[in-house]
């Protein structure tokens, strides 16, 4: 969908002088780097943070990244939905909560003796995670990019909206029944015991 | 229909049993014990003679029919089938089981009208009415059986009654012992049996007598069979009647069962049970008369037992132990017909016996009776004029054990006399000639110590003597009768030519059919003609009674001084020859030290290790417990590690 | 260079690892809950790539489905904990071990 943007890049050569050599680098690619590093630094600063309230905060602009990188993948209406709902409606309830009850920051001395295995634990498993995206490379588990058939209105509220009503419309009913039960839930938990 | 002469007896048993055990009798007669006692009676004795006259009937029934027919065979149902190992429930009424049903069954109904009377007193009346039903039962399947199979389960039926008749009082430990000694000495005996039908079916392919027998006479088909089989077959079926009919060394039981109620002992260890080896191998006598070195071993073993017997029996004081060790020796005797081929003789002194034997018994028990329970000759003495019918009955008895001319038992043991020095075991006849000897002289040292000379009675018992009532009288009286005018349905030919009569061995020519081989091979040395064996044994019996007499009439002294004398050989004999000390130290109690060390192993070994299973399942539990913590962050932890692992494996693999 | 299916994924997979992380290490309840919105919305991300990649709306649907499931979860969550606080004063996951077997 995008075109190629002519960007020019200027190469400095090591005698000093200087040519202009034409690359091509899609717009995409720069949007995806750069959204994708804020979404990872905003996870880092989730996990990092003593106080609960810049942990949401970050939570949020790790919300928001991934929406951009939604829309890089065509996928509109779900970007959308996700800042509405997601960054919008549950991000503000867990700020509501923190300020509901007034937590403080917590002193964040790693209570656990063990702060190098974790450290190492989260290398590890990073690596792992890393040694399967690999094989699945290698396996051809992955589609390339190419250009795939799209169906009619990919991406939009129309697609979404036949797909979700023609071919699942039966798991959207029970979604349905699932948030009703979790209102019930919530006023019940939730509400003063007479004691 | 003959399977009734066996339903009537097991009817009666039923019945008494489950209305015994159901305390139904005692709602029925509201605690009446006379009309409990009456019920009872009357259901158990009414069928053993409905069974008895059933016998008379069918017996009757052969006499009309040839001698080469005469056989009645019903088949009830199949009890085994598989493939080529058939087995059916059939009966076979011939002369031979005839015979033996005939005793089983009028003896038995005797007994039952003696027991009435004995056992008047007794709580368990009709347990004890039940019990001797059940013993009627299977001693007529075992004699009525048309097949090894069914032999045997009449076999260890009757051991089976034994053991609950012996225990009967079985509160008193000793006599629960008894009826344990009596069950396991017996059952050493059956394994020799049960090996010997199982070579039986290997070598003629059918446990059923008609095939079998049929088979053993054609000597197309013994040719193939090694004559070593056939002794071995032989042996191994004698040592189950070494077992049941209480033979050397499996005899010890025999005395030990006197612990049960008299009339048991007069129907099961004299008339009947005991019997049940010598009719087996009548039975078996294809078997036995064509191999002569079972015959020689049967022959000795009875000699033996005959002589040990008789041995022991001249110093026992206890009436019942006397009568006990005369039943083995007796046994012995025929045994000793029966091992040299003459089976018919063996078979008559098995008649003879029974009657005498089971008056004998019933006598003490009538003797026991009046003495309040006292069963010590040595405390008895000059009860004739008290109990006269007693008295005379049992003299008869005696009489005829001895061999008294004219009795009864004269003309069966002189039959066996006969045939033992005319088939040419010298040696067996001479033993058997002492045993005369010593018969006549315990017996009659019996007789005379208990009635008559001085009364040594202890003064207590001494005014509650009195004679038995009817009941028990009337079957002294019938059995006396018996003792006197039995034999001569036995009369050897030589004797009856005499007077003019032939063939007057009416018995022997009744049983013949049933005889299917005999080898009577008369190879002795005919040094002594027929009328001297019988003087021999007449002689014999003479001696016995005179020394009696010296001894315990009319020189009552004489027999301390004698002990005195010879006081180990006394008390040796007194002590049965410490043959169950003997076993006691040889088998006994090696196996009961391994028995406890069985136990002990199962205890720790076995035990042990079902309890260290259960420990160490209890450990593990105890160690996983300390996972559940209730911290979730390690709860967290562990999925987390555990989620990673299960990719790894599927994504490695 | 193209960006292809590979780098979302390895994207997704690297914010699923640091939730996991941050679900493990932190002490603080409401942080717990957070770091597991990200693994949520890392998973969501899966979702919509290979949905672009197959050419599927099917991946579109069951992310709207998960985006719904996840505010149900979090609004029973936030429920309870609140409910927990109350009574106990605390929201240290390592105090709150009533359950221990």
């Amino acid at each position: 969908m995008f075109d190629y943007l002519f960007i020019p890049n200027i190469l400095y050569s090591s005698k000093g002088e200087y040519s202009t050599r034409r690359t091509f680098t899609s717009l995409e690619t720069v949007v995806f780097y750069v959204f994708a590093a804020l979404a990872l630094a905003g996870a880092l600063m989730v996990i990092s943070f003593k106080n609960p309230v810049s942990s949401a905060l970050s939570l949020v602009l790790t919300l928001f990244s991934t929406a951009v990188l939604f829309v890089l993948l065509l996928a509109h209406f779900v970007a959308v939905i996700q800042i509405l709902v997601y960054a919008g409606a549950i991000m503000i309830l867990f700020l509501f909560t923190v300020m509901f009850l007034n937590l403080k920051p917590e002193s964040l001395k790693f209570e656990s003796k063990h702060l190098g295995f974790k450290v190492s634990a989260l290398l590890v498993i990073l690596l792992f995670v890393g040694y399967f995206a690999s094989l699945g490379f290698k396996k051809g588990l992955f589609l390339s990019n190419t250009s795939v058939s799209e169906m009619e209105g990919f991406g939009t509220v129309q697609g979404v909206g036949t797909t979700l009503f023609i071919d699942y419309l039966l798991p959207f009913e029970l979604t349905s029944i699932l948030i009703l039960v979790a209102i019930i839930g919530v006023v019940i938990i939730a509400k003063k015991r007479a004691n | 229909m003959i399977v009734w002469i066996i339903l009537f007896p097991l009817i009666g048993a039923v019945i008494n049993g489950l209305l015994f055990a159901s305390g139904f009798w005692k709602k029925v007669c509201r605690g009446d014990e006379h009309s409990e006692h009456s019920i009872s009676s009357l259901i158990a004795s009414g069928a053993v003679l409905l069974s008895a006259i059933l016998s008379t009937f069918y017996f009757v029934q052969l006499l009309s029919l040839d001698p080469p027919q005469r056989q009645i065979i019903q088949e009830l149902f199949v009890w085994i089938p598989s493939g080529d190992f058939t087995v059916s429930f059939e009966l076979m009424f011939d002369t031979l089981s005839s015979v033996m049903a005939l005793v089983i069954t009028w003896i038995g109904f005797l007994i039952h009208i003696y027991s009435i009377g004995y056992m008047h007193h007794d709580k368990a009346f009709a347990k004890y009415f039940t019990y001797l039903n059940i013993f009627v039962f299977f001693m007529l399947i075992l004699v009525l059986g048309n097949n090894f199979p069914l032999m045997f389960v009449g076999w260890e039926g009757v051991g089976l009654a034994s053991f609950l008749l012996i225990g009967f009082w079985y509160e008193d430990n000793e006599k629960a012992y008894a009826g344990r000694k009596a069950f396991i000495v017996n059952r050493i005996g059956d394994f020799g049996f049960l090996l010997g039908i199982f070579l039986i079916f290997f070598i003629f392919g059918s446990v059923n007598y008609q095939d079998v027998f049929g088979k053993a006479i054609d000597p197309a088909f013994m040719s193939a069979v090694p004559g070593v089989t056939i002794t071995a077959i032989g042996l191994l079926l004698f040592v189950g009647a070494v077992g049941k009919s209480a033979q050397f060394p499996l005899y010890v039981w025999l005395p030990d069962a006197m612990a049960g109620p008299t009339p048991v002992s007069a129907l099961i260890h004299a008339a009947t049970m005991v019997t049940a080896g010598a009719y087996m191998m009548a039975r078996c006598n294809v078997f036995y008369s064509q191999s002569p070195t079972t015959q020689m071993v049967v022959v000795s073993i009875a000699a033996f037992t005959a002589i040990l017997a008789a041995t022991i029996a001249i110093t026992q004081n206890d009436i019942k132990k006397v009568l006990a060790y005369s039943t083995v020796s007796q046994l012995g005797y025929m045994f000793m017909a029966i091992g040299v081929g003459a089976y018919a003789a063996g078979l008559f002194h098995l008649v003879t016996h029974a009657f005498f034997k089971a008056l004998l018994f019933l006598g003490s028990g009538s003797i026991i009776h009046a003495m309040s329970d006292e069963q010590d000759i040595r405390k008895m003495g000059g009860l004739r004029k008290s109990i006269p019918i007693t008295a005379i009955t049992f003299l008869i008895g005696t009489l005829a054990i001895a061999g008294l001319p004219f009795l009864s038992g004269f003309f069966s043991k002189d039959e066996i006399l006969a045939a033992l020095y005319d088939r040419g075991y010298t040696i067996h006849w001479i033993v058997a000639l002492i045993t005369v000897v010593l018969t006549a002289l315990y017996m009659l040292r019996l007789y005379l110590l208990t009635f008559e000379g001085k009364s040594r009675v202890p003064e207590s018992i001494k005014r509650y003597v009195h004679e038995s009532p009817y009941s028990m009288t009337i079957p002294l009286i019938v059995l006396a009768v018996l003792s006197i005018f039995g034999g001569y349905i036995g009369v050897p030919d030589f004797m009856g030519r005499i007077i003019g009569l032939h063939d007057t061995n009416l018995f022997e020519h009744y049983i013949s059919p049933a005889i299917l081989l005999d080898n009577a091979k008369e190879v002795g040395h005919h040094l002594f003609g027929h009328w001297a064996l019988v003087g021999f044994s007449i002689g014999g019996a003479a001696l016995g009674i005179i020394i009696a007499f010296y001894l315990y009439y009319f020189k009552p002294s004489a027999p301390g001084e004698i002990a005195n004398e010879i006081e180990p050989l006394y008390k040796a004999s007194n002590n049965k020859w410490y043959v169950d000390e003997l076993y006691d130290y040889i088998f006994v109690q090696p196996f009961s030290y391994l028995c406890t060390m069985a136990a002990r192993f199962d205890q720790k070994i076995i035990d042990g290790a079902v309890n260290g299973v259960a420990s160490v399942l209890k450990d593990t539990a105890y160690t996983l417990q300390t996972a559940q913590t209730g911290v979730i962050r390690s709860y967290a932890t562990l999925m987390a590690i555990g989620a990673a692992a299960i990719l790894i494996i599927i994504v490695l693999w | 260079m193209n960006i292809s299916i590979e780098h979302y994924l390895v994207l997704s997979a690297i914010l699923f690892v640091i939730g996991a992380y941050g679900v493990i290490v932190r002490k603080n309840l409401i942080i717990v809950l957070m770091s597991l919105e990200l693994m949520l919305n890392s998973a969501n991300l899966a979702f919509v790539a290979f949905s672009r990649a197959l050419g599927d709306m099917t991946g579109h649907v069951f992310m709207i489905m998960s985006i719904t499931v996840a505010a149900a979860e979090v609004a029973v969550g936030l429920a309870l904990l609140v409910s927990i606080y109350s009574h106990r004063e605390t929201l240290d996951i390592d105090v709150l071990k009533l359950l221990k077997g």
